[in-house]
């Protein structure tokens, strides 16, 4: 039989060559390429925000590339639309599934394609549960397409996004976390289906912040940092040592020299603090000292913060501010007795979007201003203008609406809040997650004059460069508990994500 | 600028509706007579839209308010005439009225509590809250009315011209738009509003603050059935029926968002001066009751459909 390949056609299922992308003056993505061999599982790496969810979103067509082509089976492709992208075999399995919980498995696998039924406007169930069952069975998965998706754990809905994908004649399925809301059993078994994909000859792009997983199923891999891909290459020659010093490689230092400030006694104590998240965690933090956590997602790094500051109750254990064992109840109280928390998630937790940038700030604070039934509204003014300036915020007046003002301005919203409310102990979550470099380092300096001024930080973050560059000690967490202690110029970003990633008894 | 066309909107029908009638009808509509006239119509309903206002703002709604209307009426009268017989004393009438109005803060603080404690949504708790009060209302006195003849003095009562219940509706303007403006409870109400989440993570207490929302609603709900009581001299079960349409009209005619975060009580005066004034000019004109509810039912949606047009072209701006 006579095959005759095209010239141009390569063992490639898909490429994308010399990507660069920009959102205004921030370059998210700078001339990476991507090669993804055909049937194989190729690993895509990096920290948060090295770019990989904007080289994936051009790969879906949600963003188009600013320089740089995207070539399918010898095609150049040009996708204006996510329906583009897998009109040309590619489907996309997002950390957040978009099931429909009340539909069955096999509703949910053939939603807007169903077949048709013997009357118009029906469609035909039992065709659809046939061939559910037959695309599952194909590929070796064991589930019933009758059941609900409501009650299935979180892997198996990853199996039944991956059915829906397939049913769609997806060839190329990029998976992006998949294993971040499982438990052991569950990674188990995302694992498994992968590799079963794999050997039927789907082509997967898998995005995880888990190495072990990742050296476990990759036959190659593609590391980002800072827009770039450093690396890129079969991952038989690479230890996961080696993918994490490729993936946090710069310094932070470089431009944020942390200050050396006197450290005072001690602030908060946790003492066996747990709750239905984390479980029986110990620390202790002292005034000037910035301590870093250090996390996968998941690890319940904001859950700690949510028990310690009133939004979520604990079970167990005490927490102490200043020697006091201290009951937190509700967020009120977190304020009050000086706790400020910062969230992780400024739009839907933090601010009100609709509401004046200057409202946003004084919110919490009000009672602190001596506003406690009436307000005075040119003193809050005053004092959202004089805050804005020491936080350097851009904005057009204290009226502007929070909606109005960039991310990293919508920060420096919710860090006045702590200014103004004089909060001596303040607890960022994320708190530079999708600012510009400029505000984060407004952010840095800010951290650093609050602790040279006798107050006390606990950040969460998942930027490793940014807790080496400015904190004194890093608490690492792995599934809801606190497994080391580590005094930040002992250690190296290495150990930490070692720690934070890789769990005894696996790999 | 684009910002005060918006605000300015509602305003501005309204001056344009006075215009036209003015210009239309310049000896029966342009009287004191006749502006004291729609002002002491629109007192009830402008009274109660001032407390759906806050509930509003806050996110929520309250459908109970017309049924409310007619329970605080009936408990007032009933209190009137079980004490004091067919001929009650002011003492007496005034405990009817501290009766009636409790009766509105009691039915408020049910339906917040609905919403807060048992995590309804407040559709369909106030809807719960609307059949139940009815049927209180109902069953009191057998679906009879009461009738407190001497209960004048609010429905009638003038001070320097002025009518009383013309009078109340100002006071309680001022008061509303004073507490959503200048204290930390308004400030509140708008930030549960906006993003209830994060009233919540900056230490709102939000259930508290949900159930006052509530209880104020209700007892401006009971203050507007002791005038409307006071007005036909009686107590109808059947009073307010489809009131609260009208009134989440107003608020929304406003510039109110049903999503909440957003509306003002100026805005809400203007609405209900606005439905007033179209009903009135209608009847000067000869317009039939049944098509004056095309005309209202047209200016509804004209009004939003402008509030929201605006808004998008000054949220493209930004």
């Amino acid at each position: 039989m006579a095959l005759c390949p095209r010239v141009e056609s390569s063992q490639f299922a898909l490429e994308m060559l010399g990507i660069s992308k920009s959102f205004g003056p921030i370059k998210a993505l700078e001339n990476v390429t991507l090669r993804v061999q055909q049937g194989t599982v190729h690993a895509l790496v990096g920290e948060n925000g090295a770019g990989k969810s904007t080289l994936m979103k051009i790969l879906a067509g949600v963003h188009q590339p600013g320089a740089g082509t995207i070539v399918r089976n010898g095609n150049t492709c040009a996708w204006k639309d996510p329906s583009d992208s897998l009109a040309a075999g590619v489907a996309m399995i997002y950390q957040e599934l978009s099931l429909a919980p009340d539909l069955t498995i096999a509703e949910n696998v053939w939603l807007g394609i169903e077949p048709r039924g013997p009357l118009p406007g029906t469609y035909s169930k039992s065709r659809i549960l046939a061939d559910t069952r037959a695309l599952a069975e194909r590929h070796g998965f064991d589930v019933d397409p009758n059941q609900k998706v409501e009650n299935l754990p979180s892997s198996t809905c990853q199996i039944v996004e991956v059915l829906k994908a397939i049913a769609r004649n997806a060839e190329i399925l990029v998976m992006d976390e998949p294993t971040s809301s499982c438990g052991e059993h569950g990674v188990a078994v995302i694992l498994e289906m992968v590799k079963k994909l794999s050997r039927g000859g789907t082509t997967i792009i898998y995005i995880s912040h888990r190495l072990e997983e990742v050296v476990e199923i990759a036959r190659d891999i593609t590391v980002l940092r800072d827009g770039r891909a450093v690396h890129t290459g079969p991952i038989n020659d690479l230890k996961i040592p080696d993918i994490v010093t490729l993936m946090v490689g710069r310094n932070l230092s470089d431009y944020f020299p942390k200050k050396k400030v006197e450290v005072g006694s001690t602030a908060l104590n946790v003492s066996e603090l747990s709750s239905q998240t984390v479980e029986n965690i110990s620390f202790d933090l002292r005034w000037g000292e910035i301590v870093g956590v250090a996390g996968l997602v998941g690890a319940g790094r904001t859950e700690l913060a949510r028990v310690l500051c009133g939004l979520d109750p604990s079970i167990h254990g005490s927490v102490a501010i200043d020697g006091r064992i201290t009951k937190i109840a509700k967020p009120a109280d977190a304020i009050s007795s000086g706790v400020m928390y910062v969230t992780e998630d400024r739009k839907r937790t933090g601010l009100c979007l609709d509401l004046p940038a200057a409202w946003n700030m004084t919110l919490p604070c009000l009672t602190e201003l001596g506003m406690k039934h009436i307000l005075n509204l040119g003193r809050e003014n005053e004092i959202a203008e004089e805050t804005a300036k020491k936080l350097s915020l851009k904005w057009s007046g204290p009226g502007a609406l929070a909606s109005a003002l960039s991310g990293g301005n919508q920060q420096k919203l919710l860090l006045g809040r702590a200014i103004i409310a004089q909060s001596r102990l303040w607890v960022l979550d994320e708190p530079t997650r999708g600012v510009d470099i400029a505000a984060k380092i407004d952010i840095y300096e800010l951290i650093g004059r609050m602790v040279a001024d006798g107050k006390a930080v606990l950040i969460i973050s998942s930027d490793l460069p940014e807790l080496f560059g400015i904190t004194d000690r890093i608490l690492v967490m792995r599934r809801g508990r606190l497994v080391a202690d580590l005094v930040t110029s002992e250690t190296n970003p290495e150990a930490v994500m070692q720690l934070a990633a890789v769990d005894k008894g696996r790999t | 600028m684009k910002k005060l066309v918006r605000e300015l909107l509602p305003f501005g029908s309204l001056v344009l509706v006075i215009a036209i009638l003015s210009l239309w009808q310049p000896d029966s509509f342009l009287t004191l007579d006749n502006f004291l006239n729609v002002l002491r119509r629109s007192s009830v309903y402008g009274i109660v839209a001032v407390g759906m206002t806050f509930i509003i703002i806050s996110g929520g709604i309250d459908l109970s308010v017309g049924s409310l209307l007619a329970l605080c009426g009936m408990c007032a009268a009933g209190t009137m005439i079980r004490l004091g017989g067919e001929e009650p004393t002011v003492g007496i009438m005034a405990m009817g009225t501290a009766v009636g109005l409790l009766a509105g803060a009691v039915g408020g603080m049910v339906s917040g509590a609905l919403i807060t404690k048992l995590k309804l949504q407040p559709f369909i708790a106030t809807l719960g809250a609307m059949s139940l009060y009815r049927g209180i209302a109902l069953v009191m006195y057998d679906g009879q009315p009461i009738n407190v003849s001497s209960y004048r003095y609010l429905g009638e009562g003038a001070l320097l011209g002025i009518p009383i219940s013309v009078i109340l509706f100002l006071a309680v303007i001022a008061t509303a738009g004073a507490i959503l403006q200048f204290t930390r409870f308004g400030r509140h109400i708008y930030a549960i509003g906006s993003n209830v989440e994060a009233a919540h993570h900056a230490g709102v207490r939000v259930d508290r603050s949900l159930i006052g929302i509530y209880t104020l609603g209700g007892l401006l709900t009971g203050l507007g059935a002791m005038i409307a009581m006071s007005r036909t001299v009686s107590a109808q079960p059947t009073a307010g029926v489809g009131a609260e349409l009208d009134v989440i009209a107003a608020v929304v005619i406003g510039g109110a968002s049903l999503s909440g975060g957003r509306g003002t009580v100026t805005g809400t005066i203007v609405g209900t001066l606005l439905i007033s004034f179209l009903h009135n000019g209608c009847t000067l004109v000869g317009i039939s009751t049944n098509a004056q509810l095309i005309v209202i039912g047209v200016v509804i949606v004209l009004a939003v459909a402008m509030d929201q047009f605006t808004r998008r072209k000054a949220g493209d701006a930004a």
